[in-house]
């Protein structure tokens, strides 16, 4: 299907690549920041699962064991942000900056011997028969795993975050910690494991970057990705749907306008090039303001300290 | 810096206030240089080439020199704090490695008069800033040439940063070049507005080779867009900045490089000796700035020796990529029948030549 120069098709199964790590990033911090915790240090633990699981695939051959890897090393990172920030009520924004920058340092350290090699491929599923049906199979049954994982986590998130008592806890401690303490949760201890989801989904987003949708390893290769999936969750107003919309959105006009620069288009290189930012960020704008229900997006408790005996 | 630094740095200073006739460094003060890069150093392109040049100084000198960069430096304001931070790091000799920190560099130079700036691509100068630059734009009619007879669809695609004269200047030469061998030839550019961002860069790539390209020429510093090559099969491509000979022979079949480690030991050493002066250097194939990386087996013999012969061509002067008849883009003369392009006019160009179909960005 070829509509003025541009295969729709093709930019429709090539855009849900593109968007992965950003909506596995931005789907882990949606859960990071409904707990109240705001960790700007996204970047920092993207980069780490892109070592680590560029790494972790390279020693033992298999892509799968890169991935798990690249999820564990963003968890870890986010563990130690939840330790500074929870236990030792350090300064959130502060400190995730600084997981940022030791993100970006420790994988450029770690990265040193593994530029120029090349991962092992990512297979793509085989649906059979399915992925013969016309422009459909292209688009839905075309991907490898991550791709359907990541759509997967997103629905999971969105049913756990509306539907489930312990997505109601989660929503209740970023609301209001006291009100939660008081009622007797472990504000801390949710706050803990909401930051290591969000940190494994980042790892994993990262760990994509290096291994399918580069693929290679290159010091600093996430190149602001981390602060992409971190707008999008605001602009989303923390709605799992919201966060799927605006990775896609993103990534879809980014592939399309390098397509239609490929295509040679005349329109202005430097409206092309802002176009991906100013309508995700206008089409999510326009989206909060329909459905308004009256009420605050942000949890509010988002970066506050807490501790128990306030 | 912290405090003892400090204090060293105040006591060296008062000595040699206080002795008044002493040279600016006595003999055994090391030479302090330093360095921002526009990317990291490991990008295996852009950035990599210019701390192989670093290395090179501390190579040639030894301890008479000390050298340190910051990287990753993003165009811009921030290029000014790094480079006042090297400044006041006692750094004598400062080389600006990209062209968007030509701003930062006047900034920051006519703060420190004694210190030397040294900015590669650009045009602004001052008493206390060089300017240097390679003819990047020769390596380009080689990949042009080799391009152009090895495409079986008749489409080069261009990964383009900035629309700069630099650029500019390469679009074009790889474009007449490969006219010159195959009139059939269309150019597909594609501008990322990035120097540096694999993701990007590999967008970029997929983008073009979507639309057909089967060679792969690119302005950016990552190999992001050679791994995407590799993974097409049948598209060429050439390395940029750097050999990046862990592609080769397929899909790199040859390479620019730039090598700036002789400007860099001269530089130096001019530093040492008290002669350095503020002055425009562009070197091309003939100084040995512009380097041509082997040309792989996938190519053709006798496509090999036509382009090993350009290079020659090039080098000695007999040829230059842009000699006239030569229109622009909008079809108005650039170059009469037989005239070469000046220097001034290269440095000027921010245009298309005529036969390119794509828009230029305005």
């Amino acid at each position: 299907m070829i509509v003025g120069g541009i295969d729709i098709v093709s930019l429709t199964a090539t855009l849900m690549g593109a968007s992965t790590p950003v909506l596995l990033a931005a789907t882990g911090e949606l859960v990071a920041e409904k707990s109240g915790v705001l960790n700007l240090g996204v970047e920092g633990m993207m980069i780490m699962g892109a070592v680590a699981g560029f790494a972790a695939a390279v020693a033992t051959g298999n892509p799968v064991m890169g991935f798990a890897m690249g999820a564990v090393a963003g968890a870890l990172m986010a563990t130690l942000f939840a330790f500074l920030t929870q236990k030792l009520l350090s300064n959130q924004v502060a400190t995730g900056l600084a997981l940022t920058l030791f993100g970006l340092g420790l994988s450029a350290l770690i990265g040193k011997g593994y530029e120029g090699v090349r991962p092992p491929p990512t297979a793509k599923l085989d649906f059979g028969p399915l992925s013969d049906i016309p422009v459909l199979g292209r688009i839905l049954f075309s991907h490898d795993w991550v791709v359907y994982l990541s759509l997967l986590l997103v629905a999971v998130v969105w049913y756990v975050l509306r539907s489930t008592r312990a997505g109601l806890i989660l929503r209740a401690v970023g609301e209001s910690h006291d009100a939660a303490h008081a009622l007797g949760y472990r504000v801390v201890t949710v706050r803990f494991a909401a930051l290591a989801f969000g940190g494994a989904l980042a790892g994993l987003g990262g760990a994509y970057l290096s291994l399918v949708r580069v693929p290679q390893w290159t010091e600093g290769m996430t190149a602001g990705a981390g602060w992409i999936a971190l707008a999008i969750v605001v602009f989303a107003s923390w709605r799992p749907w919201r966060v799927l919309l605006g990775a896609y959105l993103f990534g879809g006009i980014t592939a399309l306008q390098l397509q239609l620069q490929a295509a040679g288009y005349a329109i202005p290189v430097h409206i092309l090039s802002m176009a991906p930012y100013l309508i995700t960020i206008i089409v999510l704008v326009i989206l909060s303001a329909i459905h308004r229900h009256g009420v605050q997006a942000a949890p509010a408790s988002l970066g506050k300290s807490f501790h128990a005996s306030s | 810096m912290n405090r003892r630094s400090f204090l060293k740095t105040t006591a060296a200073t008062a000595v040699v206030a206080g002795a008044g006739s002493l040279p600016a460094f006595a003999a055994d003060e090391p030479l302090k240089i330093g360095f921002i890069y526009v990317g990291p150093v490991g990008d295996m392109g852009w950035s990599y080439q210019h701390d192989q040049g670093r290395k090179a100084i501390e190579e040639a000198y030894g301890d008479k020199v000390q050298t340190s960069f910051i990287e990753n430096v993003p165009e811009g304001p921030d290029a000014e704090r790094a480079l006042t931070q090297l400044a006041l790091e006692g750094n004598k000799l400062i080389f600006a490695t990209s062209f968007g920190f030509m701003d930062a560099v006047m900034n920051v130079a006519k703060k420190f008069p004694d210190v030397k700036f040294e900015h590669a691509t650009g045009y602004k100068r001052a008493d206390n800033v060089a300017t240097y630059d390679a003819k990047f734009f020769q390596g380009r009619a080689i990949q042009g040439t080799i391009g152009g007879r090895m495409t079986k669809t008749n489409k080069i695609g261009y990964i383009a940063s900035f629309p700069i004269p630099e650029v500019y200047q390469g679009i074009n030469a790889a474009f007449l070049a490969a006219k010159k061998v195959n009139p059939d030839i269309e150019m597909k550019v594609v501008w990322a507005y990035t120097w540096f961002d694999p993701a990007k860069e590999a967008d970029a790539a997929a983008a073009l080779i979507a639309d057909g390209v089967d060679v792969l020429l690119q302005h950016t510093d990552s190999t992001a867009p050679q791994a995407k090559a590799q993974e097409a099969g049948n598209v060429i491509t050439f390395g940029q900045a750097s050999d990046m000979s862990s592609f080769a022979p397929m899909p790199r079949v040859s390479s620019t490089i730039d090598n700036w480690a002789p400007y860099y030991v001269k530089r130096a050493g001019a530093m040492m000796d008290g002669s350095w002066a503020s002055e425009a250097t562009w070197g091309g194939i003939d100084t040995g700035m512009v380097e041509i990386g082997e040309i792989s087996d996938a190519v053709p013999a006798e496509v090999k020796a036509e382009a090993l012969q350009l290079k020659d061509d090039i080098g000695s002067g007999k040829v230059h990529p842009f000699t006239g008849p030569l229109n622009k883009q909008d079809g108005s003369a650039f170059l009469a029948d037989g005239e070469m392009a000046t220097d001034e006019q290269l440095h000027s160009m921010t245009f298309y030549v005529e036969g390119i179909t794509a828009e230029a960005p305005k």
